[in-house]
């Protein structure tokens, strides 16, 4: 039996609150399968579990606010066969809701006037799908009501072909997005619609127009977020200014930063990219950050103590190149979550990550295996005209690499003076693993990628 | 496709790509991506989703004729 735990989201968080529950007691687990959705000062992210079980308890309801490292739920792991009925355990704790028993098949109790229910799993149940215990006939034990019960009411109540079954978050983000639940294949716990589903459909491509005789969904979907309270903004982004301040003072008073820059010469990597686009449709064009991402992951092989964390005062280089982007959420504030194996992955593939970590970042929707992993950050500012940005580190990481506006400028070369697409490439890096001779390597290698974009 | 169609489509996408942005406060004249606080990637997703709506294969140097509201509009109805 293994514990799920609130799970540190990045170096600046604290603690965390478990905003939904994807699964409840009872529930066969996959490593990998997002579990819960939990709500830092930064972000709300969607939380994976790291293995495979059954879960065997909630001990952290919706709705509460715990540290990070907190037991958030049991996991029976290796689990096989169907999860049989158990009392509570370990009741040490008021809060822990206990699977609820198998009811006997097919008993029928009259014995009590009232509906009788015991697990807080039912009575949420009943609430979130707008069952009224008092018509429901228990088949438990003593007539108690079972979550059974409560579905087949459901059921009784909805033509089984319109029923989506997906989560509250999964519903709400259908809603913010205009996305119709029953078009959405479900990869949550028994085919469930996820966040994550939703957002498959919703983000790398867009809804078609819908026909005239289906425009309900779309009406119904203003986003709750504009409508909220500007109170309840103005605090979220105050704590997030308090996360961000927080972690920037201590990497600011824990690492001793060096700082590089070097220009670039950009003119092969903006042809390659002008002409690969020409000759592609809308959707399947490449922006210039895809290139600078990958050859800033690929530059990590050449100088390795650029990539990893710093922990306990000893660094860990990693294996894995799990490149941070910064990125800029409306309304202010900054997150940095990791693109898996950035440097292994192909330039399309690269592009359609970037695309769907950005869409997510901004909508609040990040896994908790994004946040928790990237080994060395990238922040491209040149959007805004910016010509170079000095960094500062994201610990536990050593490294940021930055760039400015790819842009023409004038360039020297061979005695003469001509003027070429450049960009200026920054380093912040930590000097208690690498100093000023291996950063420049690592900016060389940088721009040594660069020179053959369709190398990358 | 009249100029109002293209408008509601441009309201349309815009709103799946920053949901909090709104048309009616970009000035005559003014850059969406400046006043809408719109990167290159928020524009791009911008350019897809018109794409997906009107079947337009906007070319990538075609973008600068997209910057503001009428001629984004204007460029819709030219080319629809």
């Amino acid at each position: 039996m293994g514990d799920f735990r609130m799970p540190s989201l990045g170096a600046d968080m604290e603690s965390g609150r478990v905003t939904e529950w994807l699964v409840k007691a009872g529930d066969e687990v996959k490593r990998g399968d997002i579990v819960a959705v939990v709500e830092t000062e930064k972000s709300t992210i969607e939380v994976e579990i790291f293995e495979s079980g059954v879960i065997e308890a909630i001990v952290v309801p919706a709705g509460d606010e715990v540290p990070v490292g907190t037991v958030l739920a049991r996991v029976r792991s290796g689990a096989s066969g169907s999860p049989e009925a158990r009392g509570p355990v370990a009741a040490s704790s008021g809060s822990i809701l206990p699977a609820e028993a198998t009811p006997p098949a097919g008993r029928e109790s009259a014995t009590t006037a009232g509906p009788v229910v015991r697990s807080p799993v039912v009575r949420h149940l009943a609430a979130e799908s707008g069952i009224d215990l008092a018509t429901v006939t228990g088949t438990g034990e003593g007539g108690v009501i079972t979550r059974h019960d409560v579905e087949r009411a459901l059921a009784a109540r909805q033509p089984p072909t319109v029923r989506v079954r997906a989560s509250p978050w999964a519903r709400r983000v259908a809603a913010e997005l205009g996305v119709d639940l029953s078009s959405v294949q479900g990869t949550g716990p028994r085919g469930a619609v996820t966040g994550a589903d939703v957002h498959k459909v919703a983000v790398p491509s867009f809804r078609p127009a819908a026909a005239p005789s289906e425009p309900a969904v779309a009406a119904a979907a203003e986003p709750p977020a504009s409508t909220g309270p500007t109170s309840d903004a103005a605090a979220k982004q105050a704590a997030m200014r308090r996360a961000i301040g927080a972690l920037m003072a201590r990497s600011k008073r824990e690492i001793p930063h060096y700082y590089l820059s070097t220009n670039i010469d950009m003119r092969a990597a903006s042809e390659w990219l002008e002409r690969v686009n020409t000759s592609r449709s809308i959707r399947d064009r490449l922006v210039m950050p895809v290139l600078l991402l990958k050859a800033t992951a690929r530059a990590v092989a050449t100088v390795p103590e650029m990539n990893g964390f710093m922990i306990d005062g000893s660094f860990e280089a990693s294996a894995a190149v799990q490149v941070g982007v910064a990125i800029s959420l409306r309304g202010g504030g900054v997150i940095a979550p990791a693109i898996h194996d950035t440097a292994t992955l192909g330039l399309d593939s690269l592009m359609m990550a970037l695309r769907d970590l950005v869409a997510r970042a901004r909508a609040g929707r990040l896994r908790s295996s994004e946040m928790s992993d990237p080994t060395i950050t990238v922040t491209n500012l040149g959007d805004l005209g910016v010509d170079q940005v000095f960094g500062v580190i994201y610990p536990p990481q050593v490294a940021l690499v930055g760039f400015g506006k790819v842009a023409e400028r004038p360039w020297a070369e061979n005695g003469l003076l001509g003027v070429r697409p450049t960009v200026t490439a920054t380093l912040a890096a930590d000097h208690r693993v690498s100093d000023g001779h291996r950063g420049g390597l690592f900016l060389s290698a940088i721009d040594h990628l660069l020179q053959t974009p369709e190398e990358l | 496709m009249t100029r109002d169609d293209a408008l509601a489509i441009m309201r349309d996408v815009l709103h799946h790509v920053a949901p909090e942005a709104d048309l009616e406060e970009v000035g005559e004249g003014e850059s969406m991506a400046e006043a809408l606080d719109l990167d290159s990637m928020d524009f791009l997703s911008f350019m897809i989703g018109l794409y997906e709506r009107t079947g337009i294969e906007i070319p990538e140097l075609d973008y600068p004729q997209l910057s503001t509201v009428e001629k984004c509009a204007d460029y819709l109805v030219a080319h629809a």
